[in-house]
């Protein structure tokens, strides 16, 4: 049977990959599909179901592709299978099948424990549940998770970025059992305590106690001990969901689940099952790897294939509580005879462990906790000879990369979508010639991500060059240009497209050519045909908000300010009536104002000795500090006199990026200055330079760059380290990425800056000293030059008329813009984020 | 509005406040429009950006893409066909378009009737 109605009982992950895998292998629509889901949402993406809590929202997550010839109908939980009439019973109808597919996941399971059902008691599955976790949150102080596992650690975390106190309970001796072993258990412990997470491990939860209204207040564990918690999260792991199927009359598993084979097929030859819910011949798998790897059975099944279900690949890395934690193949070295390979840097935390077999000649698993770059190399050639020898493996990045073109065909590079190097050769040679293609191609990537580096690697071990054009218009990269521009002296975008590029520009290249020109000082940012280069927030000297009003940041050098000029800010912003906001750069953000009244505002803060911020720009923002030891015990330097030296030095520098940075008088660190692009931690001698820090979407600790420095020699080496970012990273490139991409890495760059290895450092040292006299606060050279401060008007033909669409209500005694919060919005889209797209 | 004044060629500026390669927004019967001078002549179209609901296309970006004069969302980058209105990024959005044209040194707008 090769064609007829096909119903899919449930839209989850699996189900929908089980739509799409017999889509695109049935391109007549011989079958025709329904789709029957309980939840009201189409299929969104389970695994990153926290991403919630970072401001993902549905769609976001969202994971449902429409085709034709299938209807999804949401909100219709199915009541019953007639398996002799062949008919889904829901609650609105029936449907009939020729195949039925279970696709019916899972539910978590709640231990049955006195208490359980108590109000403020949820479970972690859906993004309803997620929601209510937040709504419940709200003015509760304290948190407990039931389980210490991959979920739990997740909960943890959600619970922690609510801002409750937060422990977590488990069973187990160990956090995540499954995955990780007793010293990796241990090493993941430390860092999860150091969150202010306490771990209670090895016991049970007892009963769960209700205060006076009835809603959880504590956790009464086995060893007598009561943890104070207004809400609990269970995670104490999931069951098949399969009620239907046991109704039905179907075999179950003997841990239950729809009892299937190898071809996912029930004991009815008209009913498959895939994803958590199907036991195969007896085994339940919780991780969606397996789950895509059956839908693809499956689809293949029904067009007539004989595809049998793999096995599964249960390898698993992931980011928890940031920290990466990997599993994969024999982690627990249950292979008769097999050796461990076991590495530990107390100081470094980090953890690892491989599994061989016993000639020591065959991978057979490992765990990796704390830095898990080796993971794609080494999962990949699980059951095949090591790549390299078992340290160097484990020493990361480098090593890595040299071996990533020598894996084997068979070796598996995607695990989440099961992928082999040998396809990837294959894509390529079909013509993917960017991770993009091969992503859309193979599908490698597309889950969890972590094998992207390694199909980069895979791109250049086939010999294919990357385009590195910047857009369309231009066909070489921003640092070409940037020495283009710089070398033939060209001051205007007009000329260099000409003689350089194509068309009339875009919004892509028209910024990075502004960006360049600026930090090669051509004079204010609006003047002439350069005006017309900057985007929106350059162009009015304030950063856009949704509403279209801008906001406004004055700058406070090293967050130091007197009492006369915090005034003055206060005194605009209830003039303005503008939003105000404490930023995390220790300066004030005033929102709300509208583009007529940026000269008005700026009139009064310039007057009052403030000058522009740059938080509009891809510029240096500010230079955060601790108070250092002019106030704190334990201050050894004085911080706050070189952040605010530092930062009037780099103010107004034009770069590929934002820059942040921060100054800490001693090693306790308060003022954060590893998150930044460069930070600086006083010694007791002098300062630790430290660079390519980052925060946002993709955090990450700044390495240690030079220790010991005299202030000068610090000095010294921020210019040159700037002025090199600045020639040659991407647009778009903070400093993190920009080394991480680095030839050679942190090495290179020491070799560059210090060591003066290309003869560039009198240049990169003039340059700075060109941008520190060349300075000039762009705010009060608009409001002295009445040509500039013409763009600032609301309408050209009726400037008196203030803009009718920014308008306000007030929220905590504050004006905020009308329409309430975004996530009600209608048509909003995903953000770019800033990942330059070549299009041609 | 009136039909008449829907009709009607409104005057806005004079063509020489207009900075090349960028926009403004302009009030006309009520209606916001964003107007843009390029090499390639004058454009008009809603300053309503549809996907964000912001009144902010005029503080676009003015390019190409291929043969194609556009201006981009400073909001979230979605491009427009300047003379069409169409989006390229997203289909089946697009913007209302209106007529423009020099007129003795001054730029007049008139709007379009839709539907």
């Amino acid at each position: 049977m090769t064609g007829g109605n096909v119903v899919v009982i449930g839209n989850g992950m699996v189900g929908q990959r089980f739509v799409d895998a017999l889509r695109a292998r049935d391109p007549q629509q011989r079958w025709r599909v329904t789709v029957l889901a309980e939840e009201s949402r189409p299929a969104y993406d389970r695994v990153r179901l926290s991403a919630y809590f970072d401001g993902a929202d549905e769609q976001d997550l969202n994971l449902h592709t429409a085709h034709d010839g299938v209807e999804l109908r949401l909100g219709e939980p199915v009541t019953g299978v007639d398996r002799d009439r062949r008919v889904v019973t829901t609650t609105t109808g029936e449907h009939p099948y020729d195949v039925l597919v279970f696709a019916t996941g899972s539910y978590p399971f709640v231990p049955p424990v006195p208490g359980a059902d108590l109000a403020g008691v949820f479970v972690y599955r859906t993004l309803d549940d997620l929601a209510a976790i937040r709504r419940y949150a709200k003015d509760r102080r304290t948190g407990a998770v039931i389980g210490g596992g991959l979920l739990g650690l997740e909960a943890a975390n959600a619970l922690r970025l609510l801002g409750l106190t937060t422990s977590v309970v488990e069973f187990a001796p160990r956090l995540m059992p499954v995955q990780v072993d007793t010293a990796g258990g241990a090493m993941l412990r430390r860092y999860v305590e150091d969150l202010d997470v306490a771990c209670h491990l090895g016991v049970a939860t007892t009963a769960l106690r209700p205060d006076a209204d009835g809603a959880v207040a504590a956790l009464e564990l086995a060893d007598g001990a009561v943890l104070d918690a207004d809400l609990v999260v269970v995670a104490a792991g999931i069951r098949p969901r399969d009620e239907l199927a046991r109704a039905a009359g179907l075999d179950i598993g003997p841990r239950g689940g729809v009892l299937v084979d190898s071809a996912c097929r029930s004991t009815d030859e008209r009913i498959y099952a895939v994803g958590e819910c199907a036991a195969v011949d007896g085994t339940c798998y919780g991780l969606v790897a397996p789950g895509y790897a059956m839908a693809e059975v499956v689809a293949d099944r029904l067009v007539g294939g004989e595809a049998t279900f793999p096995g599964a690949d249960t390898a698993t890395k992931l980011k928890l509580l940031g920290v990466d934690v990997a599993s994969f193949g024999d982690a627990h070295g249950a292979t008769p005879g097999c050796l461990d390979v076991t590495w530990t840097d107390p100081a470094a935390r980090v953890y690892a462990k491989l599994v061989l077999s016993d000639d020591a000649a065959t991978l057979l698993g490992g765990v990796l906790v704390g830095d898990a770059s080796a993971y794609p190399t080494l999962r990949a050639s699980v059951g095949g000879p090591l790549p390299a020898a078992p340290l160097a493996l484990l020493a990361g990045d480098e090593a890595v990369g040299a071996t990533a073109g020598a894996l084997p065909a068979t070796a598996q590079v995607c695990s989440c979508n099961a992928v082999t190097r040998g396809d990837i050769d294959t894509a390529i040679a079909d013509g993917c010639a960017d991770v993009a293609a091969l992503k859309a191609c193979t599908r490698a990537g597309t889950s969890c991500g972590s094998c992207v580096p390694m199909l980069k690697q895979l791109l250049d071990a086939a010999g294919v060059v990357q385009s590195k054009a910047l857009c369309e218009h231009f066909d070489v990269s921003r640092q070409e240009l940037f020495d283009i521009v710089r070398v033939r002296g060209i001051r205007t975008f007009s000329r260099l497209i000409a003689e350089h590029g194509r068309g009339r520009g875009c919004d892509i290249c028209k910024p990075v050519v502004a960006s360049i020109l600026a930090s090669l000082g051509n004079g204010h940012i609006l003047d002439g045909e350069q005006a017309s280069l900057q985007d929106t927030n350059d162009h009015f000297l304030a950063n856009l908000q949704r509403d279209g009003s801008y906001s406004v940041v004055p700058r406070i050098p090293g967050g130091e300010i007197t009492p006369e000029k915090l005034i003055v800010i206060g005194e605009v912003a209830r003039d303005f009536n503008l939003y105000t906001k404490i930023t995390g750069g220790q300066r004030i953000d005033l929102f709300g104002a509208r583009v007529d009244q940026l000269p008005q505002i700026w009139r009064r803060l310039v007057d009052a000795g403030f000058e522009s911020g740059h938080a509009y720009g891809k510029a240096l923002r500010t230079v955060k500090s601790c108070v250092g030891s002019t106030w704190c015990r334990y201050g050894v330097q004085d911080s706050v006199g070189l952040a605010v030296a530092l930062e009037l030095r780099y103010r107004g520098l034009r770069a590929p990026h934002k820059i942040k940075s921060a100054v800490s008088g001693c090693a306790r660190e308060c003022a954060e200055a590893r998150s930044k692009d460069f930070g600086v931690i006083a010694t007791e001698t002098g300062w630790n330079l430290y660079v390519g820090g980052n925060g946002g979407f993709r955090p990450r600790h700044a390495d240690l760059f030079a220790t010991d420095l005299s202030t000068e020699a610090l000095v010294t080496l921020i210019d040159r380290f700037l002025m090199y970012y600045i020639r040659t990273a991407d647009r778009l490139q903070r400093t993190a990425a920009w080394i991480e991409a680095m030839d050679g890495g942190l090495d290179h760059l020491r070799a560059v800056i210090v060591d003066d290895s290309l003869g560039l450092c009198a240049e990169l040292d003039a340059a700075m000293a060109r941008h520190v006299v060349s300075y000039s606060d762009e705010w009060r050279d608009v409001l002295a030059d009445a040509d500039r401060l013409r763009r600032f008007t609301s309408f050209v033909n009726a400037p008196e008329v203030p803009d009718p669409s920014i308008t306000f209500v007030t929220e905590r005694g504050q004006p905020v813009p009308v329409g309430g919060h975004p996530s009600g919005a209608q048509g909003r889209q995903p953000v770019a984020l800033g990942l330059p797209e070549v299009r041609r | 509005m009136t039909a008449a004044t829907a009709l009607s060629w409104v005057t806005v500026c004079p063509f020489d406040r207009l900075d090349p390669d960028r926009g403004v927004a302009a009030l006309v019967a009520g209606v916001q429009v964003a107007i843009f001078r390029t090499a390639d002549g004058l454009y008009a179209i809603d300053n309503l950006d549809p996907v964000s609901g912001a009144y902010v296309l005029s503080r676009g970006i003015v390019g190409s893409r291929g043969e194609v004069p556009t201006v981009a969302s400073p909001l979230h980058k979605q491009v427009y066909d300047l003379r069409t209105g169409d989006c390229l990024d997203l289909p089946g959005v697009s913007v209302a378009r209106h007529q423009i044209r020099c007129h003795n040194g001054m730029v007049e707008v008139r709007l379009r009737q839709e539907g």
